[in-house]
């Protein structure tokens, strides 16, 4: 291997030049892949899903969806999955990653509920297709709103989300029988015809509460906050744990993370040592 | 000239009063849908447009084809479309009609539509398409109205009127280009994201809608004394025959790409339409159908003897107008959506409200487009048939 990588070194002083083109051009190629820091300036609200601690909670899944669906008065139809709306939901791990591949995972990850719900896209498609700017990423903190005042119920957005996120509304969700004898104080219900989604509790952001599926959760399986700040709890967890995201090369820079796994359990796989090794030899 | 409209004999009568029947039925359903709300369709969180969607897709096509007449005439001076223009020019009227209430009834709060003149944005594909089929509308009217009313005073057109209809070729290619790009520009599908989606809508339209001109033009033949011209009639045989074997070919491009590159996503909807996935197979049968009739009607059209054949070019003519109906009203839309964002496999079909809204919104384009034909018969003093009778 020594032999091979002093063979590589003259190489690359006799072709210097060469190599700082190639230098160039891949750096060129892993920028256009579209993986850049948000492009929202001042705040950029962010929310991490914490998968391994939820692995230990299965009845979490439940509370977390109850809490925010209680708190935005979101109808429930029972089983009919036609008329369904949902802000937060779960999904088994492969379907909530189906565009990547899963085929020897261990035992006790395969089908394991995954909470899905709006990844207020930095770059988000569904606000770029609505004719009428009623949904829309708000300039200050990112979060994608929704304006059910405005919508024409044309579904481009919906259409146009990779996802799933977004919910129309079929039929009057306030003939839903768990809507029945709400609270008149209550959050706002919705009128049949209009589209809506997860907003990021921007009615409790405004109060400074963190979103109620965050503070349903006992251990911190769920943190909020600004990704812009380098001190932030979001960005501490994202610089200590290896996170995913969703369809990531689709350009549209979702902002909810997936922890999976802790690195160090990577490493006790391969050490350290080996991984060196495995570089120099991609070199040669 | 509306009375124009309004006189017509027993056979006519009875045309129309069917018509209103279909459109009453449909209103009522309509009405129903805007009580209770879009959960009558057969549409889903999973499947957000549907058949609604998929015919206003297919009549900008056949908005969009009178260009194939009025281009020959206006920019060629091919003399031989003369008469066959004003036939085109109504078709188009009447099909952006269609589209425009095909988009309405899709609407879950139509009372709302001025929102998107209200908040323009610009970077919504869905407002340019607004922009476009409004304008279409607007260019066709003026365009049909001063020739027939220059020719009911047998006068030439008026001379401002030619830089409208030369302004109405580029228009027309636009709106199926602007109704191309609301799906092409979709990360989130990958069945639609393909750069030949507008080029093979074009070709798709200009064969459907000059067939279905021929269609009519041998229809108002029967009943009138209104004769197309034959020559315009093998033209426009001509430009049906070579746009259909441009669309199957952009078609046959497609499926190459799917299939040699082998990737899922693209593939899965290929699948869902020919072979079925995971028993989700309620397209299949339509678009095998629609194959063998594209295929059909290509040996019909491409063999001079059997194109100069009326019979046969009627059976073609039904042929393509059948085949791309499927594709378009059919599997095009439904398959951007099956599977869906998570890869999962849905179902779609119509329910039958959503069918009767449909067929009643075709009546509206038929009646509309009887009125109008009306008019330019009567204008032209022409019928024969109707007034005898
Ligand atoms: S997840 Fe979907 S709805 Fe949410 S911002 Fe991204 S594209 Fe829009
Ligand atoms: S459904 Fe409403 S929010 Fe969605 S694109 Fe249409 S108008 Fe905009
Ligand atoms: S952030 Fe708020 S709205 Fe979004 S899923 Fe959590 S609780 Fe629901």
């Amino acid at each position: 291997m020594t032999e091979s990588r002093r063979g590589f070194l003259k190489l690359a002083g006799l072709s210097a030049v060469a190599v700082a083109g190639s230098a160039a051009v891949s750096a060129k190629a892993t920028r256009s892949e579209g993986h850049e820091p948000p492009a929202t300036t001042g705040k950029r609200l962010a929310l991490v899903v914490d998968l391994r601690k939820f692995a230990k909670d299965d009845a979490l899944f439940a509370a977390v969806v109850e809490a925010c669906h209680k708190a935005h008065s979101v109808p429930d139809f029972g089983d009919d999955a036609k008329n369904e709306v949902k802000w937060i939901w779960t999904e088994p791990f492969e379907t909530a990653f189906h565009s990547e591949e899963f085929h020897y995972i261990r035992e006790d990850l395969k089908g394991k509920p995954t909470l899905l719900l709006c990844n207020h896209c930095d770059n988000p498609p569904c606000t770029r297709v609505c004719p009428t700017q009623a949904t829309w990423k708000r300039a200050e903190d990112g979060v994608v709103m929704m304006d059910w005042h405005r919508c024409i119920g044309c579904r481009y957005c919906v259409v146009a989300c990779p996802y799933g996120s977004r919910s129309f509304n079929w039929k009057d969700p306030r003939k839903a029988a768990n809507l029945a004898g709400l609270d008149p104080k209550a959050f706002p219900t919705r009128m049949r015809g209009v589209v809506e989604k997860c907003t990021f509790c921007d009615e409790r952001l405004a109060r400074g509460e963190e979103p109620a599926c965050v503070a349903a959760c006992p251990n911190g399986e769920m943190a909020f906050g600004d990704l812009n700040d380098p001190a932030s709890e979001v960005r501490r967890l994202l610089t200590e744990h290896l996170a995913i995201r969703r369809r990531p090369g689709l350009g549209t820079q979702p902002e909810v993370y997936y922890i999976v796994e802790d690195p160090r359990s990577l490493m006790e796989v391969a050490p350290a040592a080996e991984v060196f090794e495995v570089e120099e030899g991609g070199h040669a | 000239m509306l009375e124009k409209a309004l006189s017509g004999s027993k056979y006519y009568w009875s045309w129309i009063f069917g018509l209103l029947v279909v459109i009453a039925v449909g209103v009522a359903c309509w009405f129903w849908q805007y009580t209770v709300g879009l959960t009558i369709t057969g549409l889903s969180r999973d499947v957000v447009w549907g058949f609604y969607i998929a015919q206003f897709t297919f009549l900008v096509g056949v908005a969009a084809s009178a260009v194939m007449v009025v281009l020959p005439y206006y920019l060629h001076n091919f003399k031989a479309f003369g008469k066959m223009t004003i036939l085109g020019e109504f078709l188009a009227i009447s099909a952006v009609i269609m589209c425009m209430l095909f988009i309405f009834v899709d609407m879950g709060m139509p009372n709302r539509i001025l929102n998107v003149f209200l908040y323009p944005t610009p970077h919504s594909m869905m407002f340019w398409d607004t922009v476009a089929l409004g304008g279409y509308l607007v260019l066709n009217i003026i365009i049909s109205h001063f020739t027939l009313a220059a020719e009911r005073r047998e006068e030439p057109p008026p001379r401002w009127l030619k830089p409208v209809i030369l302004l109405s070729i580029p228009w027309a290619v636009s709106i199926h280009t602007v109704t191309a790009f609301l799906y092409a520009g979709l990360a989130a599908r990958p069945f639609w994201l393909t750069a030949i989606l507008a080029p093979r809508f074009l070709a798709s339209a200009f064969a459907a809608g000059p067939a279905l001109l021929i269609l009519l033009a041998f229809f108002v033949r029967r009943i009138s004394s209104f004769d197309a011209g034959q020559q315009a009639i093998d033209t426009l045989a001509k430009i049906v025959t070579y746009a259909m074997t441009i669309n199957v070919f952009f078609v046959l491009m497609e499926v190459f790409t799917a299939v040699y590159s082998d990737i899922p996503e693209h593939l899965t909807h290929f699948q869902f339409l020919f072979t079925g996935i995971e028993g989700e197979s309620t397209l299949v049968p339509w678009m095998w159908t629609s194959s063998l009739l594209a295929i059909v009607a290509l040996v019909v059209l491409i063999n001079p003897k059997t194109r100069g054949n009326h019979s046969w070019l009627l059976f073609g003519c039904v042929a393509v107008v059948a085949s791309l109906w499927i594709d378009k009203g059919l599997g095009m839309v439904i398959a951007g959506f099956v599977p869906n964002t998570l890869g999962q496999v849905v179902h779609y079909s119509p329910t039958a409200p959503e069918l009767l809204i449909s067929l009643s919104i075709y009546a509206i384009g038929l009646l509309v487009i009887t009125g109008l034909y009306k008019i330019a018969l009567e204008v032209r003093g022409q019928l024969r048939k109707a007034t005898t009778n």
